[in-house]
C-alpha cells in the first residue's frame, strides 16, 4: 500500500516519504516533475513553471541521495513513475544505493519504463520510438541479469483508458505493446533468460466505475497473457506466466462538480480489481478525491490510504477463494472481451506491430474519447453531479481559503536552479565530459547496453538534462502524432446551431474563423486539447493544433504566422500561473493584437481571477464539460472583438 | 463588419523591400473573400507583378505533393533546415484538406517541426483547401506569387496523388512528388498517364533498406521507359537524415534547366483561368468555349499581362456580344 507522491525538491519529498512510512505505508511511489520525466534540467527554457510541480525535481545523483536519505534501500520497495528517462533514474537509484552500501542486486522496485503510452496518451517522451524501445530493452536486459528483484517495466494500459480507450482497446493495446517490448528484448538477452524476462514484466491497469466489466477485463488480460507466454515465447514455468498487475483507479471519471462523490467512485473501482482472487491486483493505488481540482494535500492522501486499509483489514474481501469461479455471466463477459481484443491485436499486428501502429492507435483513442464525450453531452451516459442530479449544497470540504489544494512554493524553481549551478561548479567536469562521450558512443552502437555507461555518468555527476541531450543528439527528437486528423465528425444536429454561427462570423470576418489550440510547457495531458480541436473543426472552424510541448514563443509565432482569430491554451500540470502570462507577453512581442486568449485546465478560482486580470478572456475548468457551449462562447468572443453580428437573420 | 483590409499596394512595397514580416498580413489579405479585400489583393498582385518589378520574382516556388502518410511533413522540416543552413529564407504554404461535412479543418502539422521560433526567415502557413475537392486553396496561388518576391524559397505543399500535382505544377517552378516505398499505385499512375511526370520524384524512408532501394529502381525504370529524365531521390528523415542534400541539388538543378519566364507566363495564365473559374463556374467556362479553348486563347495574349489583367480579359471575352 502506497500513495503516489513527491513534490518540490528532494529534501521536501524525503520528509513526506518518511511521514508516510511512519503511518504504515509499505513502499514508496515516486512522482517526478515534468522536466525530470522529459529529460530537461531545471534551468532549461521548457522547464519554466514546471520545476517541482507535479512531482519531485531530480537533476543528479545528489538529488537522488537526498530524496532517499534515512530510507534503507535494501528493505524498501520503490516504484518510480518514469519512462523516457527511466534508464537514467534507475542509474541514479543504483548510485544512491551504492552510497548506502547496498548492492544493486538487493534492490527492489519498479520503473514504469513504458514509452508507447507516452506517445498515445501521457506525453512525456523524449526520443523517437525505435531508440526508445532500445532503451527499454536495455534496462530489461540489464536488470534481469544484475538487479533480479527489479520490475524493469510496467506496461501501462492505465493511461490508455484515461485517453478514452474502451475495455477491448485497453486489453489489445497493452498486449500489443508487451509483444513489441518482448520482441525487442529477445534480441538482447540469451534465449534461456526469456522465461525470467517474461516473468518480470508487470502491468499497470485502470479500473473504471463499471466495475463488473472492469473485473472481466482483468480476467481477460490474465488469460491472454498466459497464452502469449506459452505460444509466442515458449515460457515453461507457470509462475513466469502469471499476470501481475498494479492498479490506479480511473481519474477520467472523477468529477470536479460535487467532488466528494469521487470517494464512492474510487471505492467501487477498487472492488473491480480486488473482488475475484484469480485476477486480483498485487498493488493498488487510489487517487485522492480532489484530484480533478489539483495536487492532493497530506490529509487527502491519508483519506485515500485509509480506504485501502478498510478494504484489506475490515472487510472479508481477502478471506475467500475466487468468488466468480463457475460464473456463467463472468465467463461470458470475459470471452466477449477476449474475442474483441484478439481482433484488435490482429489489426495492430497487420500494421507491423505496436511501434508502427502508434498513429493508428492514437487516432482510435481520440475517436473513442470523442464518442464517450458525445454520450455524456447527450445524456446517454450518466455522470452523477455533472450531467444529472446537479443541484448541490455548498461543500464544506472545499470551503477553505486555499481552494482545497496543495500549492507548490514558487521559490522551489529558483532554488533548484541555484542548487544545480552549485552542483555543476563543484563536480569534476572532465570526468563528466568523458562519461557523456562514452554514453554517446554506446548510444550509437546498437549492440551495446546503455546501462553501464548511464550508471557511470550518474556516478560522475552528470545531470538529467545532460544525459538526455547526449541521447537526443544521437537519436534525434520526435513529435508524436496528435491523432486528431482522423476523428470522425460528431452528428450534425447538436452542432448545427453553432455551425451556423461560425459560418456567419466567418462571412463577416472575410475568411473562415481560425482557432489555435496550444499546449505550452511540458504537460503532456493532451486529451482535453484534442477534444477541443476536434469539436472546433466539427463546428466549422479552421483549427491549428500542433500537439504538446511548445514554448510560449513557438505558440506566439504560430499565432502570428497562421493569422488566427482566437487562441485556446490548455494546461493541466498546474503551471498556468507562470506559463500563461509568458504566452501573453510572447504574443504581444510577436505583434499579435486583438486576438482573445482562452485558457482551460485544472485552475483554482483564485488563479482564474488573476489570469483574467492579466488579459485572459475566459477560463474553463473540468466543470465546463459542455463543449458546444464553449464553442458558442468562443464565437461570441471573436464576434465582439471584431464588432461582428452573428445573430441569425430575422 | 470586418476590420478594414490591409493596403495591398503597401504590402507589395514591403515585399519588394524584402520585408519577410509582411508575410502574415499578405496571407490574411489574400485569404479574405470580402469585396474590399479582393480589390486590395488585386492591388497587391499588381505591385508584385513582373511589370512592377521589371523582372520575374526572384524566389523559387517549389511544389511538394504526395499521398497522406508518406512523410511529407518530416521531409519538409529537413528540407527547410537544409535551405536555412544554406542561408535561404523559406515560406511554406501548406494546403490541407478540409472536412466536407462541417467546412472546418484541422491544420497544424506545420512541417512536422521542432522549430526555432526566433528564426524570422521561416514562415509557415497552413490553409484549408476550401470547398474544392483536392484543389489548391484559391488564395494559395496569389500568396505564392507574392511571397516569391521576398522569400528565397516558397514551398506549396499539397496532399494527394493523380490530380494535385497537376494543379501545383501550374503554380510551382519545380514540382517534387513524394512517395513511400511500396506504393505501386504511383508506378501505375505514372505508366498509365493518370499522373503527370513530376520534375523530381522523392522516395521516403530510405532507412528501410532494400524495399526503398527497390522502389527507387522501379520508379527510375518507369521514368526511363517514359523517356523522362526526372531525378529520383531516396531520402530518410529520421535521425540520421539521408539524401536531403541530394534532393536540394536535384530541385535546384531542375530550376536551373527551366525557361523561367516562359514558365511563369504560363503559370499566370493558369492562375487567371482558375480565378475566373472559381468566380464564374462552368457557365463562365462554357461562355469561353470550354477550358481548352480558353487556355488556347490565353496563350495568344501579351506575355506582360499580370493575373488581374488576364482575368479581366477573360471576363470581357465571356460577356455576351451585343
Amino acid at each position: 500500500m502506497r500513495t503516489y507522491a513527491g513534490h518540490s525538491d528532494a529534501r521536501r519529498s524525503n520528509e513526506l516519504y518518511r511521514r508516510n512510512l511512519e503511518k504504515g505505508q509499505t513502499g514508496l511511489s515516486v512522482a517526478f516533475d515534468l522536466p525530470t520525466q522529459t529529460g530537461y534540467d531545471p534551468d532549461h527554457e521548457l522547464a519554466r513553471g514546471e520545476v517541482g510541480k507535479v512531482g519531485v525535481s531530480i537533476a543528479h545523483a545528489g538529488d537522488m541521495r537526498t530524496l532517499l536519505e534515512g530510507i534503507p534501500l535494501d528493505q524498501m520497495n520503490t516504484s518510480m513513475t518514469i519512462n523516457a528517462t527511466a534508464a537514467w533514474l534507475l542509474g541514479l537509484y543504483i548510485v544512491a544505493a551504492e552510497d548506502q552500501n547496498v548492492e544493486e542486486s538487493a534492490l527492489q522496485g519498479t520503473t514504469q519504463n513504458d514509452i508507447l503510452k507516452e506517445y498515445l496518451s501521457r506525453g512525456t517522451y523524449s526520443f523517437p520510438p525505435g531508440p526508445s524501445m532500445r532503451l527499454i530493452a536495455d534496462t530489461i536486459a540489464y536488470t534481469v541479469q544484475h538487479v533480479p528483484k527489479w520490475n524493469p517495466i510496467n506496461i501501462c494500459s492505465y493511461h490508455l483508458q484515461e485517453a478514452g480507450a474502451t475495455p477491448v482497446q485497453e486489453i489489445a493495446y497493452a498486449m500489443s505493446n508487451a509483444i513489441a517490448v518482448l520482441d525487442a528484448v529477445r534480441e538482447r538477452v540469451p534465449e534461456e533468460l526469456m522465461g525470467s524476462v517474461f516473468g518480470r514484466i508487470s502491468f499497470f491497469v485502470n479500473a473504471g466505475v463499471r466495475f463488473i466489466e472492469e473485473h472481466a477485463k482483468l480476467r481477460a488480460m490474465a488469460l491472454l497473457w498466459d497464452e502469449l507466454g506459452r505460444t509466442r515465447y515458449d515460457v515453461q514455468d507457470d509462475r513466469h506466466r502469471r499476470f501481475r498487475y498494479g492498479v490506479q483507479v480511473n481519474s477520467l471519471g472523477l468529477t470536479e462538480a460535487q467532488s466528494e462523490n469521487n470517494v464512492y467512485r474510487i471505492a467501487l473501482e477498487a472492488l473491480a480489481v480486488t473482488l475475484g482472487r484469480d485476477a486480483r491486483a498485487r498493488a493498488l493505488q487510489l487517487p485522492a478525491w480532489n484530484e480533478a481540482l489539483g495536487l492532493p494535500r497530506p490529509w487527502d492522501q491519508q483519506w485515500s490510504l485509509r480506504l485501502q486499509q478498510i478494504l484489506a483489514y475490515e472487510t472479508d474481501l481477502l478471506e475467500y477463494p475466487d468468488i466468480f469461479e463457475g460464473s456463467i455471466v463472468m465467463d461470458g463477459l470475459v470471452a466477449e472481451l477476449v474475442k474483441g481484443a484478439r481482433e484488435e491485436m490482429g489489426h495492430v499486428a497487420a500494421l507491423g506491430g505496436a511501434v508502427k501502429a502508434v498513429d493508428y492507435m492514437k487516432s482510435a483513442l481520440v475517436e473513442s474519447h470523442r464518442e464517450r464525450w458525445r454520450r455524456i453531452e447527450s445524456g446517454e451516459l450518466t455522470v452523477v453531479g455533472m450531467n444529472r442530479f446537479e443541484s448541490t449544497e455548498p461543500s464544506p470540504l472545499t470551503a477553505d481559503a486555499d481552494g482545497g489544494i496543495l500549492v507548490v512554493d514558487p521559490e522551489v524553481e529558483a532554488e533548484q536552479r541555484a542548487a544545480l549551478e552549485t552542483w555543476r561548479s563543484e563536480r569534476d567536469s572532465a570526468a563528466v565530459d568523458a562519461a557523456l562521450s562514452e554514453l554517446a558512443r554506446v548510444a550509437r552502437d546498437d549492440s551495446e547496453n546503455i546501462m553501464p555507461a548511464t550508471i557511470a555518468a550518474a556516478r560522475a555527476g552528470a545531470t538529467t538534462g545532460e544525459w538526455s541531450q547526449t541521447l537526443r543528439e544521437v537519436f534525434g527528437e520526435y513529435r508524436a502524432p496528435t491523432g486528431v486528423g482522423d476523428a470522425v465528425a460528431a452528428p450534425s444536429e447538436s452542432l448545427s446551431e453553432v455551425r451556423d454561427e461560425v459560418e456567419r462570423l466567418s462571412e463577416a470576418l472575410g475568411r473562415r474563423l481560425k482557432f489555435l489550440v496550444g499546449k505550452p510547457g511540458l504537460d503532456g495531458h493532451s486529451n482535453g486539447a484534442e477534444q477541443i480541436a476536434v469539436r472546433a473543426r466539427d463546428a466549422g472552424m479552421d483549427v491549428v493544433y500542433e500537439g504538446i510541448r511548445l514554448t510560449p514563443s513557438q505558440i506566439a509565432s504560430s499565432a502570428a504566422q497562421e493569422g488566427v482569430h482566437v487562441i485556446g491554451l490548455s494546461i493541466l500540470s498546474g503551471s498556468h500561473a507562470e506559463l500563461i502570462p509568458s504566452v501573453l507577453s510572447a504574443l504581444t512581442e510577436a505583434g499579435v493584437e486583438n486576438v482573445p486568449v482562452v485558457v482551460g485546465g485544472i485552475i483554482p478560482e483564485a488563479d482564474a481571477a488573476k489570469l483574467r486580470e492579466a488579459g485572459v478572456a475566459a477560463v474553463y475548468t473540468p466543470k465546463d464539460w459542455d463543449l458546444n457551449a464553449m464553442m458558442r462562447d468562443i464565437v461570441t468572443l471573436v464576434a465582439q472583438r471584431h464588432g461582428a453580428d452573428t445573430a441569425a437573420p430575422a | 463588419m470586418s476590420p478594414a483590409p490591409a493596403d495591398g499596394a503597401a504590402l507589395g512595397a514591403r515585399l519588394r523591400d524584402g520585408d519577410l514580416r509582411a508575410a502574415p498580413a499578405v496571407l490574411n489579405l489574400v485569404e479574405s473573400r470580402s469585396d474590399e479585400s479582393r480589390a486590395q489583393t488585386e492591388a497587391l498582385l499588381e505591385a508584385v507583378s513582373p511589370t512592377a518589378l521589371g523582372a520575374e520574382a526572384p524566389g523559387f516556388i517549389v511544389g511538394v505533393t504526395g499521398p497522406p502518410g508518406v512523410g511529407k511533413s518530416s521531409l519538409l522540416s529537413r528540407l527547410v533546415a537544409a535551405w536555412r543552413a544554406d542561408g535561404r529564407s523559406v515560406a511554406v504554404l501548406a494546403v490541407d484538406p478540409s472536412s466536407r461535412r462541417s467546412g472546418g479543418s484541422l491544420l497544424g502539422d506545420r512541417a512536422g517541426s521542432v522549430r526555432d521560433a526566433s528564426d524570422h526567415a521561416v514562415f509557415i502557413r497552413s490553409t484549408a483547401a476550401g470547398d474544392r475537392l483536392g484543389g489548391l486553396a484559391p488564395a494559395t496561388r496569389a500568396a505564392a506569387s507574392a511571397l516569391a518576391v521576398a522569400f528565397d524559397v516558397v514551398v506549396v505543399e499539397t496532399v494527394g496523388v493523380g490530380q494535385s500535382e497537376t494543379e501545383v505544377a501550374d503554380v510551382a517552378d519545380t514540382v517534387a512528388v513524394v512517395v513511400q516505398p511500396g506504393s505501386g499505385d504511383v508506378l501505375q499512375f505514372l505508366k498509365s498517364g493518370i499522373m503527370e511526370i513530376p520534375d523530381v520524384l522523392v522516395v521516403t524512408k530510405s532507412d528501410l533498406g532494400d524495399v526503398a532501394a527497390r522502389a527507387r529502381a522501379d520508379l527510375s525504370a518507369a521514368l526511363r521507359s517514359l523517356d523522362s529524365r526526372s531525378a529520383v531521390v531516396s531520402v530518410s528523415s529520421v535521425a540520421p537524415p539521408a539524401g536531403i542534400d541530394e534532393l536540394v541539388s536535384a530541385i535546384d538543378a531542375h530550376r536551373a534547366s527551366l525557361d523561367l519566364t516562359a514558365h511563369r507566363v504560363r503559370s499566370r495564365r493558369m492562375h487567371a483561368l482558375a480565378d475566373f473559374a472559381a468566380e464564374h463556374g462552368d457557365r463562365g467556362l462554357r461562355a469561353l468555349g470550354g477550358r481548352r479553348e480558353a487556355e488556347k486563347w490565353l496563350s495568344s495574349r501579351d506575355v506582360a499581362l499580370d493575373v488581374t489583367a488576364l482575368r479581366h480579359a477573360l471576363e470581357q471575352r465571356a460577356q455576351p456580344r451585343p
